[in-house]
């Protein structure tokens, strides 16, 4: 069919630290992966993470945090997705995440945390091979 | 109809946001039930006034919209914004920014902004634009704001869906004007110059002047030139007045909303039958062959073309009454 579906990610910062630079990076590679990249920029509340993130209906919403306060923030933008029957977004944290809050957070619902200095490649592999809603994404070739 | 897309048709017009977002992505994508889907959302579009915006990179757009989506919605109005950002031609991603600039109006819930990738399909963003627009209405928004960078010929379609355009200019860019792409400026219904707090604003206030002395023609309003600032508010009140009164008056402008009728079936149809020769060309084989005869200059493109659409009656009949 005359299909032309894209991959859409939510690059997003909640919380109060000012370090953008980890979350650009991801932002750029994932866009140079061949995905539709929404960035939001810094100190964004989980309200408004959650609100971008329904509206934008992305597959993908990847938080960044370095301030140490992941496990109270990705709580609330997972109970937000879920208050809005988004829970099938998949969720990706980065960042300075400390091992043992891992358990917790994928307890919580974060489907894989990938620390600083990550490869991109990683990250989008994980993407494709994670999507529930999407098919595989072909390399894209536009058609004559 | 699908039973799933019917379903999230009437969520989207209770006023459902997540309902709204799903209708949009299945129309840009063109997936299964697209069609059905603007087909059943038509009668309830038309009555959303839908402003363009566009300009140079990082001449505030997304900035100054914020600013009107702020007065507008303090009105009472409900709003939609589209933000349209380029598709990398390399690797068919893109990376969104609007958004950033769009802070205090992204926790208004009752403010639905998309932000829409060109994507690259050749003439194909006004119609996706269009669409995006006409769901918009349909769910209810009274007034739909697009922002489009004026890079190219595609982004300056797109803003042409819209029943008002306004065109953001910056003090400080080289030859001023000379950095918007020429097609913009004749479709301009009014000039910004942002960044007035900048200095040198009233050069290019005068610029514009001058270009618009040269071209303006008998019959086309002259289009007004308003200094705005984000950072001192200046101009900002003024303007959103103006987008209020041009929203009120806006029915009588039938024969602009007849050029966009005739533009957009052509378009389609064009679309359609380009889909259609080319299916039905590629399931024969017949045009690997023509390409094989043209590369080996057994055949010249032009006679080939003319003959690969020898095969349909309806050309081939068109041909024997010319002659
Ligand atoms: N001094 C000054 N800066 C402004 C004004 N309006 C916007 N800016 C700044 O200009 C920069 C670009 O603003 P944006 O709103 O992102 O511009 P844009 O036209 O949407 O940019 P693109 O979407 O990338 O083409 C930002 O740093 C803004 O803060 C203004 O009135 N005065
Ligand atoms: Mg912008």
């Amino acid at each position: 069919m005359n299909e032309n579906r894209k991959i859409r990610v939510l690059i997003s910062k909640p919380g109060l630290d000012g370090h953008e630079r980890g979350a650009m990076v991801v932002a750029y590679g994932l866009r140079d992966e061949g995905f539709e990249v929404i960035y939001t920029g810094l100190r964004q509340t989980p309200e408004q993470i959650v609100n971008a993130a329904i509206q934008e209906d992305v597959d993908v919403l990847g938080l960044s945090i370095l301030s140490g306060a992941h496990l109270g923030l990705t709580r609330k933008v997972i109970d937000g997705l879920g208050a809005q029957q988004a829970d099938d977004i998949l969720v990706l944290l980065g960042g300075i995440i400390p091992e043992e809050d891992i358990p917790a957070l994928k307890e919580m619902g974060v489907d894989e945390i990938f620390t600083a200095g990550t490869p991109i490649k990683d990250i989008s592999d994980f993407i494709r091979s994670h999507l529930p809603r999407s098919p595989e994404q072909e390399p894209v070739i536009e058609k004559p | 109809m699908q039973r799933e897309v019917s379903e999230m048709i009437d969520a989207m017009k209770r006023g459902d946001t997540r309902a709204l977002a799903r209708t949009i992505t299945l129309v840009e994508n063109r997936s299964p039930g697209w069609k059905e889907a603007m087909q059943a959302i038509y009668g309830d579009t038309g009555s959303a006034c839908v402003f363009g915006i566009t300009g140079s990179p990082g001449a505030g757009k997304s900035t100054l919209t914020n600013e009107i989506a702020l007065r507008l919605h303090d009105q009472g109005y409900s709003l939609g914004i589209i933000a349209v950002d380029p598709s990398s031609p390399f690797s068919g991603g893109a990376l969104l920014g609007d958004r950033l600039r769009m802070r205090n109006i992204c926790m208004k819930t009752d403010i639905f902004i998309r932000s829409m990738a060109t994507r690259g399909v050749l003439g194909g963003l006004c119609q996706a634009a269009r669409d995006v627009v006409r769901i918009l209405d349909a769910a209810g928004k009274d007034i739909i704001l697009i922002e489009t960078v004026g890079a190219g010929q595609d982004e300056i379609d797109v803003v042409r869906v819209s029943n008002f355009v306004m065109v953001v200019c910056i003090p400080g860019q080289g030859d001023g004007i000379q950095a918007i792409k020429a097609g913009i400026m004749e479709i301009a219904d009014l000039f910004i110059v942002n960044k007035a707090d900048l200095g040198g604003a009233d050069e290019i206030v005068a610029d514009i002047n001058g270009m618009l002395d040269l071209c303006t023609h008998n019959g086309i309003p002259r289009p007004p030139i308003m200094k705005t600032s984000t950072e001192t508010k200046e101009g900002l009140d003024a303007l959103v007045e103006n987008l209020i009164a041009y929203a009120r008056e806006r029915k009588a402008a039938t024969e602009v909303n007849r050029n966009h009728v005739k533009e957009e079936i052509l378009s389609l149809l064009e679309r359609e039958v380009f889909h259609f020769v080319r299916e039905e060309l590629s399931g024969n084989g017949r045009f690997e062959e023509a390409v094989e005869q043209v590369l080996s200059h057994r055949a010249d493109p032009y006679s080939t073309v003319e003959e690969l659409l020898g095969s349909f009656p309806l050309y081939r009949g068109m041909k024997t009454r010319e002659k």
